[in-house]
């Protein structure tokens, strides 16, 4: 039982620290810059102070810009692990599956061919993500729920969007195609307060109800028949956490665009971090966290042209993608 | 554990789509006894089970724990006074013993709420019992398929039920290590009188450990009874189709099927 204990003690050690290093992201994403701002001036425009040229750059562009990547990060990572544990499978995050490309075509289609505004294009994608899980779910839980279906059929899901996508683009206007960008590669270029608030109160709402559900998710990785029999109403739990995630990941796909690899990477590194015993949906939310942030940093700084967030992430996770896609049919994955 | 629940199926029709598997069946669990379900494959024992754990819903008649329909009342508080272990669940990769025998606490558990002392000594009885108090930090994946049995019943044993029921609980384990489990759940109904439903596919093995039988035909039972009740060449014909010879086991003193094959 020693173990247990030092296992327990482990698992907040290390979300401890992951909370710890996401917030020194966060403090480094105010302070790295063209300007150099220090701990000092950052703070004061923090605590509301006038600072010159620390307010104007770190209040109204790097502060807005380090929430949205953090709240991104925070709601790709719980939405992606939420995906992974119900399907028990690695590859089933919601962005392999499609459900981020759903959201992608119908703001694509809502600023090309409908030419909407800002938010109806928000709304749109909203509804794109949804539309797209409901597909998913309608098409591939036909005769019972088998993961390894939904992700054949996620991944043939995906694909069409993509070319969806792809024609849209070969039929739109050039200034058009600068603003649809945003959609194909994730990018934090276009975070203002504005568009932080519904992404805040999502990811309040939502994180919440994720993280409750954290521990019947673990119980569900023992099978739909054993998380029966220890009380957890199996359909009901299902049905909530995936529309959790969906509405979150659509929150979060409007905010940023699609910032590729994120709900995929972030559930396989915090369960490799805080082990198997506990619910994952905050440590991966964390993760995510992290990984947007540390991603966006190297993408603005580590360069001489700047690069949208997503890029970053998508070098990191293909390869990783792949090093899984070799591995599942040896071991049957991880998650 | 003093409170004697009653388990009872009246009228129960299962299926599957279309597909009738159980027809009308009426059923009361003895409380504080062990009762083996056996039949022939697809005759319907394993499906009366889930119907018994709730995990398929009745397309008519009911599922009844202490009067009340069992789909009536919430789930967890089911989940406190019957414990099931299926037949094939699965063990996170990686997950330590102690860490899954843990997960049977979920039912006494509310969403945040940090683990009681209550908690941890339910886990530590439940490995005690089984004997893999030593396995505790040890993967699951590791282990044998005899201990990992042992795990899952220990999982189901920090449950803390009164009514603990088994699919098939001795499948694909050695003559011993089927033995081993038997005698595990004796003990756990001697000793703390924990009602267990269990389906069986060794009409020998559930003879000898059952104090009550059900064997199941075609969806509906055809026998009820103590092992010699049920434990007859006209039954075993009838529910086996096969023909038999039954002796006196010299071990235990329950009947003995000798089947009679071609050969």
């Amino acid at each position: 039982m020693a173990g247990r204990r030092a296992r327990l003690r482990r698992r907040a050690l290390v979300t401890t620290g992951l909370l710890l290093g996401v917030l020194v992201l966060f403090a480094a994403s105010l302070m790295i810059g063209n300007t150099f701002y220090g701990p000092g001036p950052v703070l004061r425009v923090l605590a509301g102070q006038q600072v010159d040229g620390a307010s104007y750059t770190v209040g109204q562009l790097r502060l807005p810009r380090a929430t949205t990547g953090l709240l991104v990060g925070l709601a790709m990572g719980t939405a992606g692990v939420t995906f992974q544990t119900l399907l028990r499978n690695p590859l089933a995050s919601p962005d392999v599956l499609g459900i981020s490309t759903g959201a992608s075509a119908a703001a694509v289609f809502g600023i090309i061919t409908l030419g909407l505004d800002e938010t109806a294009v928000s709304l749109l994608a909203l509804g794109g993500a949804l539309a797209t899980a409901l597909t998913l779910n309608v098409v591939a839980a036909r005769g019972g729920f088998v993961g390894s279906r939904f992700i054949l059929i996620g991944i043939g899901m995906a694909a069409m969007l993509q070319s969806i996508v792809a024609y849209l683009l070969s039929r739109a206007a050039a200034w058009d195609i600068q603003t649809a960008m945003r959609w194909l590669t994730g990018s934090l270029n276009g975070a203002t307060w504005r568009a932080v608030a519904p992404l805040a109160a999502a990811c309040a709402v939502l994180v919440t109800v994720l993280a409750a559900r954290g521990r019947d998710l673990a119980v569900l990785r023992l099978g739909d028949d054993a998380a029966a029999a220890l009380g957890v109403n199996v359909g009901r739990a299902r049905l909530l956490s995936m529309l959790a995630a969906v509405v979150l990941l659509a929150f979060a796909t409007a905010a940023s665009g699609p910032v590729a690899f994120v709900a995929f990477m972030a559930g396989p590194i915090a369960v490799r971090m805080v082990g198997t015993g506990a619910s994952l949906v905050l440590p991966a939310g964390l993760v995510g966290s992290a990984i947007v942030l540390a991603a966006d940093l190297i993408a603005q700084h580590a360069f001489e042209t700047r690069y949208p967030v997503g890029v970053i992430t998508g070098l990191l996770g293909a390869p990783y993608l792949i090093a899984l896609l070799i591995g599942t049919n040896r071991s049957g994955g991880s998650l | 554990m003093t409170t004697v629940h009653q388990l009872t199926a009246e009228a129960v029709t299962l299926a599957y789509g279309a597909r009738t598997v159980v027809d009308a069946l009426d059923l009361a669990i003895e409380p504080g006894q062990v009762t083996a379900i056996v039949g022939a494959n697809g005759s319907g024992k394993s499906t009366l089970l889930r119907a018994l754990a709730r995990l398929i819903a009745p397309s008519s008649g009911t599922v009844l724990l202490d009067g009340v329909a069992v789909d009536r009342r919430p789930s967890k508080e089911v989940a406190r006074i019957i414990g099931l272990l299926p037949q094939s669940p699965v063990a996170p990769e990686g997950i330590a013993v102690a860490d899954l025998v843990g997960r049977g606490r979920h039912p006494h558990q509310r969403p945040f709420a940090p683990w009681n002392a209550a908690d941890h000594a339910a886990v530590a009885a439940a490995l005690a019992a089984t004997g893999i108090t030593d396995l505790a930090d040890r993967p699951v994946d590791e282990l044998s398929g005899g201990q990992r049995q042992r795990v899952w019943i220990a999982m189901a044993l920090a449950q803390q039920t009164d009514i603990l029921l088994l699919d098939e609980p001795t499948t694909f384990l050695d003559v011993a290590h089927q033995i081993d489990v038997l005698d595990l759940l004796t003990d756990l109904n001697r000793d703390r009188g924990t009602t267990i439903v269990m389906v069986l596919h060794d009409l020998n093995l559930a003879a000898r450990y059952a104090h009550q039988l059900v064997a199941v035909r075609d969806g509906r039972i055809h026998t009820v009874g103590s092992p010699h009740d049920v434990v007859t060449p006209d039954v075993v014909r009838q529910v086996f189709a096969l023909d038999s010879e039954v002796i006196t086991d010299p071990v235990s003193g329950a009947p003995l099927v000798l089947p009679k094959g071609r050969h």
